[in-house]
């Protein structure tokens, strides 16, 4: 089936096969390698990328469902050769190790920072809460790290958040 | 994966009419891609429901109509549902990940498969994948599986979290299909196993679920408990919705409990709702109604943890909601 959709600003008219994932498209066809497969199955959050500038599961998503939508993957975040804030912050904080899930980590917390609302660990439902450490945790589990650079991730983004 | 055909339906009577045997409705896919992926589901076509214009929420009389196309996490985040359903905003959030909740839908949530392992792996048995196969459960890997109404046939649980609250919340679910429109109440979605595991609810092929519709919310406090594994991004072991009023004079005058991880179903506590009535509201009534409820389950030898665990989980939370 044909389908149009944008990727990081950029239109592509491309014929996929339905069984194909949002993932393996921009990986296999489109050669944007940066989105990560790490399980495949929704549970680690390496294939992260905003659709219509919000998170979600590459791996989940089906390409031939993205008919007109806006992708960006985490070689869209930087823009006129300046890194996106998240970018220079997990440099700076030196928040990965093998760099397997930073890919992911950055598009969910782009993802993340733009969310309203309350998280599981808010106390207040109906406020807007501050972003702490604990809140950040809680909002970016849907994100594992085999490396364990949890701590240091935290700290880049609440860099950002403040 | 089996190859299959593909279509964006462009409103509910569309979907119904392009609904063939072997056809399935697409949600955001969370649940039915990875099972797509896994072999255990076989659509010959999908029908993509997720842009169907159901995506609304809006109050309807003193209630609340919700879009099955809504998202789940544009769900926890409504005003009207952080203000008027707290323990509706808290089951979902309690859910999976921001990632899935962006994705995922209410229908599509309500109608999630099974973690049951043995269900998600197509070289084993299963009654509910294979009806007739075998239940390998039983007798193998149940640690997380059901304590109550089972059958020799499956003892998986319903993994959702929002249907808990729903059904504590005696939401209905409004469905159109071939058959024309109905509403199902809940708890009625839900079946329990017997002797069709395959069935994991009341609706018939080609049933498309359109919106749910909560009432008022019933009067007292609410809260929705989970116990997991790791603190988030997990399932359910037990997780509990309860609403709790208490009259002046300190004796129950209304409560709604419902319990996760532990059926076929999101499981209403009916016994402990009835013995809870009328009765003072405290740690003693609380515990008789947590083992009323408790006295029907049969649990398995590698998840007898389940009874001990929902019935501190009833003690504790309404505890905390008693003035
Ligand atoms: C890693 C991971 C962790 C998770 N953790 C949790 C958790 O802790 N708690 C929890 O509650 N959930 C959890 N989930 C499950 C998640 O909530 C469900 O996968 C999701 O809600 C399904 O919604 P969907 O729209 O993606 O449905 P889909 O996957 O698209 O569909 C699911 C089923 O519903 C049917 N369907 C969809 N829409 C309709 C409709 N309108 N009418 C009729 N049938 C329809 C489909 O045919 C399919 O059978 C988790 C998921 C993942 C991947
Ligand atoms: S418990 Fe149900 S889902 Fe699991 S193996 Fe048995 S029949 Fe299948
Ligand atoms: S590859 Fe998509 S969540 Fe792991
Ligand atoms: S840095 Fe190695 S997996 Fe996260």
């Amino acid at each position: 089936m044909e389908i149009t959709l944008e990727v990081n600003g950029v239109p592509h008219t491309v014929v996929v096969d339905p069984r194909i994932s949002l993932l393996d498209l921009l990986r296999e066809r489109l050669e944007l390698t940066g989105s990560k497969k790490g399980c495949d199955h929704g549970q680690c959050g390496a294939c992260t990328v905003l659709i219509d500038g919000r998170r979600a599961l590459s791996c989940l998503a089906l390409a031939v469902a993205q008919e007109g939508s806006e992708i960006t993957t985490v070689e869209g975040l930087a823009g006129d050769g300046q890194l996106h804030p998240l970018q220079a912050a997990f440099l700076e904080h030196d928040a990965l190790q093998c760099g397997y899930c930073t890919p992911g980590q950055l598009c969910s917390a782009v993802g993340m920072l733009a969310e309203r609302g309350p998280s599981a660990v808010t106390e207040e439902l109906t406020g807007e809460p501050e972003l702490t450490a604990a809140e950040i945790r809680e909002r970016m589990s849907g994100n594992l790290c085999r490396c364990g650079a949890y701590p240091n991730i935290v700290t880049a983004i609440a860099a950002v958040a403040r | 994966m089996k190859a299959f055909g593909y279509a964006r339906a462009a409103d509910p009577a569309d979907a119904v009419a392009r609904f063939r045997p072997g056809t399935m409705y697409l949600g955001g896919g969370t649940n039915l891609v990875d099972l797509m992926r896994l072999g255990v589901a076989e659509p010959e076509a999908l029908v993509d429901v997720s842009r169907l214009p159901l995506s609304g929420i809006e109050p309807e009389g003193d209630g609340l109509r919700v879009g099955a196309a809504v998202r789940n996490s544009d769900l926890a985040t409504h005003p009207l549902v952080r203000e008027r359903y707290p323990m509706l905003a808290r089951a979902v959030l309690a859910g999976a990940s921001g990632q899935v909740r962006n994705m995922a839908t209410v229908a599509g949530n309500l109608l999630q498969r099974t973690r049951c392992p043995y269900f998600q792996d197509v070289s084993k048995p299963c009654n509910k994948r294979r009806p007739g196969s075998g239940c390998p459960a039983i007798a193998g890997d149940h640690a997380n599986l059901a304590v109550l109404g089972h059958s020799p046939a499956c003892v998986a649980t319903h993994p959702s979290d929002l249907a808990v609250a729903l059904v504590a919340l005696e939401a209905r679910v409004h469905v159109t299909g071939p058959g024309g429109t109905r509403v199902v109440p809940m708890p009625g979605l839900h079946r329990l196993p017997g002797d069709e595991p395959q069935r994991d609810t009341v609706l018939e092929p080609g049933e498309l679920v359109t919106a749910v519709t909560l009432p008022a919310p019933p009067p007292g406090a609410s809260l929705y408990r989970k116990v997991r594994e790791r603190a988030s991004f997990a399932f359910a072991l037990v997780s509990i919705a309860a609403v709790l009023d208490v009259a002046p004079g300190g004796t129950v005058a209304g409560c709604r409990i419902a319990l996760g991880g532990v059926a076929h179903v999101p499981w209403r506590a009916e016994r402990a709702e009835r013995v809870l009535r009328g009765a003072p509201a405290g740690e003693e009534a609380f515990l008789r109604a947590a083992e009323a409820e408790l006295e029907g389950a049969e649990p398995l030898p590698r998840n007898a943890y389940k009874v001990p665990l929902a019935r501190n989980l009833i003690v504790r939370t309404l505890l905390e909601l008693t003035p």
